[in-house]
């Protein structure tokens, strides 16, 4: 089992003039729209608990206003909470004076911004070395290692560029080679990609993905995109008004929305290409093995449905990497989950 | 008679005001026998900075501080054209016998401008970084650019006496607001998402001030430091009245007398000067900001 980087517990966040009053009053049960009319607090989060495994993606998706960008700032505690604790490694973020503080931003998270957040009087290459400056790391180890992520993102032949000469998927590039120069492991992305178009978007994607890959950092990506959300997070979270609706795997949201919320926003997501066979197989239970396909665990379902539809086998075999037989999977229960 | 209540505003005795005022008056003085001498060893460095600037620039040959002041003109400007023009300006200058007082001028413009960027680049940082100072900062700015000029001369000379060094702080007094506002203005105009991304990158106060703040609000700093500028050399003729030598006395002189050519001479010098700060220092402002348009040269 991978071990728990960081662990949010029963965190509240109340934005108002006295929001310890008004936490009161959450806790007793007052709802976002009361609290608002009645006693001029903004509920921002509430009650929210996630544990974060290391070295996976976590993602956090709820649409603007949902708390999501409030959430991500207490891993680093850009913004202090209400009520609640945020634990990372062991250590509670929330009791860390000014000092151990900026030791842990500097040395163990980096963050990637929505807009980007670069210093527009700097270069791309003092840019990417800005965290570096902050730690006061020698100056030639610091271009060294900038320079290789400059390479890493492909914007080689840049570094004496400004911000302001470069598109948009290329500032965030530079957003990104000055979070991973910076080393830390975390990597918190607050929708880091929502401000590209869709194609660069699709490559920064592709980027982060292939990263992660090599890094295996723990990284937390908030969007409010859910097939960004389903393409590159191991679990995703759903915020709706400040509270966590549901929280897992993307198949799991995906077949067992727990709320009218979750079940709206995954209506129309083309489940082929989210869900794996191990997320639908049933236990092997004496199958026939006439006419049977086999499949690997990993495979989404529309790696293998043209070949469903062309073979129309009696049943899908499950296998593993060791080519052990781990399940089962009727055409029935296929076509079901598709038409769903 | 009575006088009728509403037409004549209740004002205090004629007794009680004298006595106000020179109760006031004579405390004041009371104050400036008792301190004068302490505050006016206070400023003795900067009076001979003031004198030493003023000689150097006044017995060194002309030609050498022509060359200086344009080789500066032209490093700050990067203008050929800005450089050219302030030479026809400085030979006009000399050719009409200004040559000395314009030197005089010029070094006690400097050395304003210097204190004014030494004290109000700091105050304007507090102001920007807390509430309180501002709260407390933008009336007395207020009144220093409000208040009529000869009216704080009064108690500068009462203090101080006749000369460079209460001209100095008469001029410094009129000029330093446009600096303070300006950096603090620019301080809090700097983008909080920046901000946020060195606290998130764990950079202390300092590293945000000196790597971040200030260098993103030097356009807005420079364009106050211009103004500043602008104002000392407003000031430079009533600064003659308490006797600062430079452009401002021949001013003062032909204003009494009624000399209209001497006025004009003497007082077009001061625009020259004027133009020739004005665009140095702007298109040095710009070049600064190069990032923000066309890429490094």
């Amino acid at each position: 089992m991978p071990e728990i980087k960081i662990q949010i517990k029963n965190l509240y966040k109340i934005f108002g003039k006295n929001p310890k009053s008004a936490l009161e009053k959450v806790k007793d049960g007052v709802n976002k729209d009361q609290l608002l009319e009645k006693h001029n607090h903004v509920l921002g989060l509430k009650d929210i608990n996630l544990d974060i495994k290391e070295k996976s993606i976590q993602v956090v998706m709820g649409l603007s206003g949902s708390g999501k960008s409030t959430l991500i700032r207490h891993i680093n505690r850009l913004i202090e909470p209400t009520d609640g604790s945020v634990v990372v490694d062991g250590e509670d973020v929330l009791k860390m004076n000014d000092e151990n503080l900026r030791n842990f931003r500097r040395t163990k998270t980096a963050m990637v911004f929505q807009r980007f957040a670069l210093l527009p009087h700097k270069t791309v290459l003092e840019n990417t070395m800005f965290g570096l400056h902050i730690q006061n790391i020698d100056e030639k180890e610091a271009n060294t290692r900038a320079r290789r992520w400059i390479d890493r993102v492909g914007l080689s032949g840049y570094e004496e560029k400004y911000p302001q000469h470069l598109s948009g998927g290329m500032q965030q590039r530079v957003g990104l080679a000055r979070a991973l120069t910076n080393d830390g492991e975390i990597l918190l992305m607050d929708e880091a990609f929502s401000a590209l178009d869709p194609l660069i978007r699709k490559d920064m994607q592709d980027i982060l993905l292939e990263l992660q890959d090599e890094l295996h950092k723990t990284v937390v990506f908030i969007t409010h995109d859910l097939d960004e959300a389903l393409k590159i997070g191991d679990r995703i979270a759903i915020l709706k008004d400040g509270i966590m609706d549901q929280e897992g795997i993307p198949a799991d949201i995906l077949l067992n929305p727990k709320t009218q919320y979750v079940k709206d926003f995954v209506e129309d997501v083309n489940r082929a290409r989210v869900i794996k066979a191990k997320h639908i197989m049933s236990k092997l239970n004496g199958q026939d093995r006439d006419n049977a396909m086999f499949v690997d665990q990993d495979d989404f379902i529309d790696r293998f449905i043209d070949k469903v539809i062309s073979d129309k086998p009696n049943c899908l075999i499950v296998k593993n990497k060791n080519n052990d037989e781990i399940g089962y999977l009727s055409t029935k229960r296929l076509s079901e989950i598709l038409k769903r | 008679m009575e006088k009728f209540f509403l037409s004549e505003f209740p004002e205090l005795s004629r007794e009680t005001l004298r006595f106000i005022k020179k109760g006031f008056d004579t405390s004041y003085r009371a104050f400036s026998r008792e301190y004068g001498d302490t505050i006016e060893a206070v400023f003795d460095p900067v009076l001979y900075f003031l004198v030493w600037f003023e000689k150097l620039l006044q017995n060194s040959p002309w030609p050498i501080v022509l060359i200086c002041f344009l080789a500066i003109i032209y490093f700050g400007s990067r203008k050929i054209s800005v450089t050219i023009g302030s030479l026809f300006a400085f030979l006009l200058i000399g050719i009409f016998g200004m040559w000395e007082d314009t030197m005089s001028t010029v070094s006690i413009i400097g050395v304003c401008t210097l204190l004014s960027i030494g004290i109000g680049i700091p105050v304007g940082v507090l102001m920007a970084k807390s509430e309180r100072a501002q709260k407390i900062c933008t009336p007395i700015l207020d009144v220093m650019q409000t208040m009529p000029s000869f009216v704080y001369l009064i108690p500068v000379v009462m203090l101080l006496g006749i000369g460079k060094i209460p001209g100095l702080l008469a001029v410094v007094i009129y000029a330093i607001p446009p600096i303070i506002r300006l950096t603090n203005l620019g301080i809090r105009e700097v983008d909080s998402e920046v901000l946020e991304a060195a606290d998130a990158f764990g950079a202390n106060p300092r590293q945000k001030l000196f790597q971040i703040q200030l260098p993103l609000a030097l356009p807005t700093i420079f364009a106050g430091i211009n103004q500043t500028i602008m104002m000392a050399l407003a000031m430079v003729v009533i600064a003659s009245m308490i006797g600062v030598k430079g452009l401002g006395q021949p001013v003062l002189k032909a204003i009494t007398n009624q000399y209209f050519a001497m006025g004009l001479f003497n007082g077009l010098a001061i625009v020259a000067l004027a133009i020739i700060f004005d665009r140095v220092s702007q298109s040095f402002g710009h070049r600064i900001q190069q990032h923000r348009s066309g890429a490094r040269e």
